[in-house]
């Protein structure tokens, strides 16, 4: 029996690039969301957590309508000459950030909630400019949200099936992901190929979540020893 | 060399802000007021942490004013806010390296190291501030002000958060700051002993609009006003250290032609001293009485008198230089000596204390 790697190595690929993007782009939000006294502000966060409630197919429908060459944003990409992006691996990651977006922005929010407003004063004071205060002060304070978020962020792309099936498909080594891979398997009645799959699967993520708490002691500790 | 403050601010809570004041751009000038007055907000304001409509020009400087806004960080302040607000991610020596490296290496005063001994944390520098005691921390956090090479210091009841015994360690820091850096300071506070200690002038503030500004000496002791009616009021004269008597283990200092004497205080002869004396201890009589147990008696003049609750009131003396000391004698004392303003009385004080230089 051969193991198929390539829906693997896609998956981290699809992960990783979902997750730095993810990071440049949530963080940036949750400081908007932590610091507006926009009334528009419960608007933005409430889309920004659609996807927790939200049934994955409902979200990969609209977004191959969106996407799609009849939709806004599809017609915008095909002027761009970038095609359309539905079954295509950048189609995938646009379909993960959206998805896993609540589970970044969420925690960075927090941790920036936490901090207050009185350490980005301080650092006012003694003359660090807004955005200098922001990498400085604000960044290194919200660490344990932003890698909270990142490894949520993370874990979650690995597991999403709904969305990728919707936009994505199963075309080997463009959108033939893990999870698809594991469905593929277990329809064509492969069951020793789904189980290292799935075994695998299970045993990445215990680590994952294992290594976070870890880290997060080791923190913890580290500030408090110095 | 000046201070000049006009801040006119309505909030969302229906507290409004109408101040206006000015200070001399030296020495401790205290803001001083119940909690709501607006002190705090005032202070907040002179550092552009919020927004008041009005002006704000320092030491010749515009900070604020129909068409001119300058941002925190862009304005020479050092702030020392009411709880510490060390970054907890750095370490001593990295807070007090964050403002130093911000600031114009030309505008600086003081060199890290000196600022460490002022305020005696050179133990303290490798340590996380979750590890400092609040004492500790409140004393990086001024060295960490002090390092971001302010020209106008800003402390928000930098005391209050401590108990007595940090407290009173702490004092002769702030009186060193006093002393050895000439740095304006604006001082908030709602604690008339620690006003006593450390400032030269006063800005009353009641309900967001400045009931009265002037020199300590004065604002204390101005009947008028609620500060000489606090159960430990008091007043603040300034001497020099005359001399010290080793027999009897005193400490003469000399106001004007007065000469107090007090306890043996350890201060080199001709050093500025300041005494604070409490109303409740000062008492009159008609004549010097040599023949008394009570060593500072002087002649002063009655300047101003009002009765303070039913049995109690209080005179305002003006001694022989125009310092002011504050009386608090029985309505029916007063009466039977038919005390009124102009008179010319002997005050004796039976308690005086030095506060501060």
């Amino acid at each position: 029996m051969a193991i198929d790697w390539q829906p693997v190595w896609l998956t981290l690929k699809l992960a990783t690039l979902t997750t730095v993007i993810l990071l440049l782009l949530g963080t940036p939000l949750a400081w908007w969301l932590a610091r507006t006294r926009c009334l528009c502000r419960d608007w933005i966060g409430a889309v920004v957590a659609l996807p927790l409630v939200l049934p994955p197919t409902v979200l990969g429908f609209y977004l191959l309508l969106l996407l799609g060459p009849n939709g806004p944003i599809g017609q915008a990409t095909q002027a761009l000459g970038l095609g359309t992006l539905p079954f295509t691996f950048s189609g995938l990651v646009v379909g993960s950030v959206l998805y896993s977006l609540p589970f970044v922005v969420q925690p960075v929010r927090n941790a920036f909630e936490a901090m207050g407003t009185r350490p980005m004063e301080v650092a006012a004071t003694l003359r660090a400019s807004p955005l200098r205060a922001f990498f400085s002060v604000a960044l290194p304070l919200a660490r344990p949200g932003l890698l909270t978020g990142a490894v949520l962020g993370f874990a979650h792309t690995v597991g999403e099936f709904g969305v990728v099936l919707m936009i994505g498909g199963n075309i080997p080594g463009e959108t033939k992901v893990l999870s698809v891979a594991i469905y593929d398997h277990v329809e064509s009645l492969e069951w020793a190929q789904a189980h290292w799959l799935a075994g695998g699967m299970l045993v990445f993520s215990f680590i994952v979540v294992v290594a976070m708490y870890q880290l997060e002691r080791h923190m913890q500790q580290a500030r408090r020893e110095h | 060399m000046s201070i000049e403050i006009r801040f006119n601010l309505r909030q969302r809570d229906g507290f409004s802000l109408d101040a206006s004041f000015s200070a001399p751009g030296r020495g401790v000038t205290a803001l001083f007021g119940r909690s709501g007055s607006g002190k705090t907000t005032v202070l907040r304001c002179v550092a552009g942490l919020q927004r008041a409509r009005g002006t704000c020009r320092i030491n010749g400087e515009t900070w604020q004013d129909d068409a001119t806004w300058r941002p925190p960080h862009r304005r020479p302040i050092g702030y020392v806010f009411q709880e510490a607000s060390l970054f907890p991610h750095l370490t001593v020596r990295r807070n007090l390296e964050f403002g130093y490296r911000l600031a114009p290496a030309s505008e600086h005063r003081i060199a890290i190291d000196d600022a460490i001994d002022l305020l005696g944390i050179a133990e303290l520098l490798d340590r996380a501030p979750a590890r400092l005691s609040g004492g500790e921390r409140q004393r990086v956090a001024i060295a960490r002000a002090l390092l971001s090479a302010p020209r106008l210091l800003l402390m928000d009841e930098p005391l209050s958060a401590l108990d007595h015994a940090s407290k009173q360690a702490i004092f002769p820091y702030l009186e060193g700051i006093h002393n050895e850096l000439d740095l304006p300071v604006l001082y908030v506070s709602h604690d008339p002993d620690e006003v006593a200690r450390l400032a030269d002038r006063m800005i009353l503030l009641e309900a967001g609009q400045v009931r009265a500004s002037g020199p300590i000496g004065g604002v204390m002791t101005e009947l008028r006003l609620p500060l000489s009616h606090f159960d430990n009021a008091s007043a603040v004269v300034n001497g020099v250290v005359s001399a010290h008597d080793e027999t009897f283990g005193l400490t003469h200092v000399t106001c004007g032609g007065n000469r107090f004497t007090l306890p043996r205080e350890d201060l080199a002869v001709g050093t500025r001293a300041r005494l604070q004396i409490h109303a409740r201890d000062v008492s009159l009589a008609l004549n010097a009485h040599h023949d008394s147990t009570i060593l500072n008696i002087f002649p002063a003049v009655v300047a101003d008198t009002r009765d303070s609750g039913s049995s109690q009131m209080l005179v305002r003396l003006r001694l022989e230089d125009g310092q002011s000391l504050l009386a608090r004698i029985t309505r029916r004392s007063g009466v039977a000596l038919g005390i009124r303003e102009g008179m010319i009385v002997y005050a004796q004080a039976k308690g005086v204390a030095t506060v501060g230089t």
